[in-house]
């Protein structure tokens, strides 16, 4: 079942002379973890945004195509109703804090969808857990380092639970570690609970393991969608710009030089090294 | 490098008067900063801080680049030189009279970037410069940093960005609980797991893949691909010679 549904949408900021998202169309079925790739300025942020309406409720602007997220058109929704279905992390975290606690941020939604106080307490502490900021859950969201906001970003989405989480950049203030942490339990959630998840990233050396629906997009269309393997190691990909994991781009070197690899194109570097080690013992 | 909290911003905010230190001295350039101050240190040290949206207010682009070059007291010849080779350099041209508010959160970055670039300062001090730019961009700044390293100017990076560190192979220090724990080439502190989590960082993919490939007598300490690639088909040849 389709839980994201978009026809030829396009989309023009007010005062903007061209148009940010230009005649996309996408469908993603429920519990699909989806990955947007592209230049910066390709639209990628702008098309997170229509999925919970912030776009073009609250940006206001041009907007034709249409819209359909968790079987709701968008553009007929308020964006307090989507909330109820879309969970979005911003690429700023400071953008989306201003309580005076961090768990005070990470409850402020569930205290409007009205979850009752022994299961806001519960679902408080299991987003703080996750995103291993609980001992943090006192101290100012502004007091504290980008990367520790960026978890309570995240933790205040999480807390939610939506049946879709947009992530846009989510994990860029983050040392690498901390951000693969991150990344593990979004996609536990996604496993799991079955939870629909769309993730903006240029840093396809952490996350391209994660999807088997990758998208490219550039100057405001959707370029390239399918299997990131075939994808990533196309001419086209490298012309566009993408920075490509290091692992698949060596497999690609390596085979262009007459090296006998194995078939399956490698989106990690345990996945590389399991190869190399077989081609190199023979 | 180093961990989320490791004081890596509150350390470099220090390098140009910022932060004044506790106790302990900070020279820069010989002079030590709590006996001068943050104007004076500015105009030889750049800084461009994580989050553009902290350092930008102007009304357009070209304004915003030409903010500091007005305060410097350089004449409007050379501001509007200087703006050009800015925008050009950034990508940035086609934005000139936007407001830096409508643009995305990469194109920010880079007008946060192209405002301190602009003024040419002798020491460059980037807090996280690769946050949300794409495959080109970081490209053209790697490049112009290492243009600068010809030139002979400092630059300071703080980053969490592994492969872009890799490319770069720079000096790096490795800082943890508000202490420096390493201090060497990136080819040794990146290709050292124990170090690395220690600070909560990983391995390059290079590295990563080399440390799997030790067993059958690969070295360890790679992180270019190109080092790489050779390595393996030499390693290859070899076996087949065998």
């Amino acid at each position: 079942m389709a839980i994201i549904e978009i026809s030829d949408l396009v989309y023009t900021y007010p005062g903007a002379s061209k148009p940010s998202i230009d005649g996309v169309s996408l469908t993603v079925e429920k519990g699909e973890f989806v990955l947007i790739t592209g230049p910066s300025g390709c639209g990628k942020t702008s098309l997170c945004r229509t999925f919970n309406g912030l776009i073009p409720h609250f940006y206001q602007g041009e907007l034709k195509g249409k819209i359909v997220i968790a079987g709701q058109d968008v553009t007929c929704q308020q964006t307090f109703d989507m909330a109820k279905h879309v969970g979005l992390v911003f690429q700023n975290p400071e953008n989306q804090l201003f309580a005076l606690s961090v768990e005070k941020d990470v409850a402020f939604g569930l205290e409007n969808l009205g979850i009752p106080r022994v299961e806001m307490r519960k679902r408080v502490d299991w987003a703080l857990n996750l995103t291993g900021i609980y001992d943090l859950r006192e101290r100012s969201p502004y007091e504290v380092s980008g990367g520790q906001q960026q978890r309570v970003a995240i933790a205040s989405v999480l807390a939610m639970q939506p049946e879709i989480i947009v992530l846009d950049e989510p994990t860029s203030f983050l040392d690498p570690l901390s951000a693969e942490r991150i990344f593990d339990v979004i996609y536990k959630l996604n496993q799991e609970h079955g939870i629909t998840v769309v993730l903006v990233e240029h840093r396809l050396d952490l996350t391209a393991k994660y999807t088997n629906h990758l998208i490219v997009m550039n100057k405001g269309k959707i370029c390239l969608e399918g299997n990131p393997r075939e994808i990533l190691c196309s001419d086209e990909t490298s012309h566009i710009g993408v920075g490509i994991p290091k692992a698949t781009l060596l497999y690609k070197r390596l085979k262009m030089n007459g090296f006998n690899v194995n078939k399956q194109i490698p989106l990690s570097s345990d996945e590389l090294a399991v190869q190399l080690l077989e081609a190199l013992n023979k | 490098m180093g961990q989320n909290g490791a004081g890596k911003t509150t350390f470099i905010k220090h390098f140009n008067g910022l932060l004044k230190p506790s106790s302990g001295r900070v020279c820069v350039n010989g002079v030590e900063t709590t006996k001068t101050s943050v104007a004076a240190l500015a105009k030889n040290v750049g800084f461009v801080f994580q989050n553009p949206d902290n350092q930008l207010f102007s009304e357009t682009v070209e304004d915003e680049i030409a903010f500091a070059l007005k305060n410097f007291g350089f004449d409007k010849e050379t501001i509007e030189k200087r703006v050009s080779w800015a925008l050009d350099f950034l990508s940035l041209e086609q934005y000139r009279k936007t407001s830096p508010f409508l643009l995305s959160g990469g194109e920010r970055k880079r007008v946060a970037l192209a405002s301190v670039l602009a003024w040419d300062p002798e020491t460059l001090v980037l807090d996280e410069p690769t946050i949300g730019q794409d495959h080109e961009q970081k490209e053209k700044l790697r490049h112009f940093i290492m243009q600068l390293q010809v030139k002979k100017k400092t630059v300071v990076m703080v980053t969490h960005d592994v492969e872009f560190v890799a490319e770069c192979n720079p000096r790096v220090i490795l800082m943890c609980d508000g202490k420096i724990v390493a201090d060497g080439i990136a080819k040794e502190i990146l290709t050292s797991p124990k170090l690395l989590e220690e600070t909560s960082i990983v391995l390059p993919q290079i590295a990563q893949i080399f440390t799997k490939l030790a067993p059958i007598g690969l070295p360890t300490d790679v992180i270019d691909i190109d080092e790489a690639e050779t390595a393996i088909l030499t390693k290859a040849t070899a076996g087949r010679h065998r």
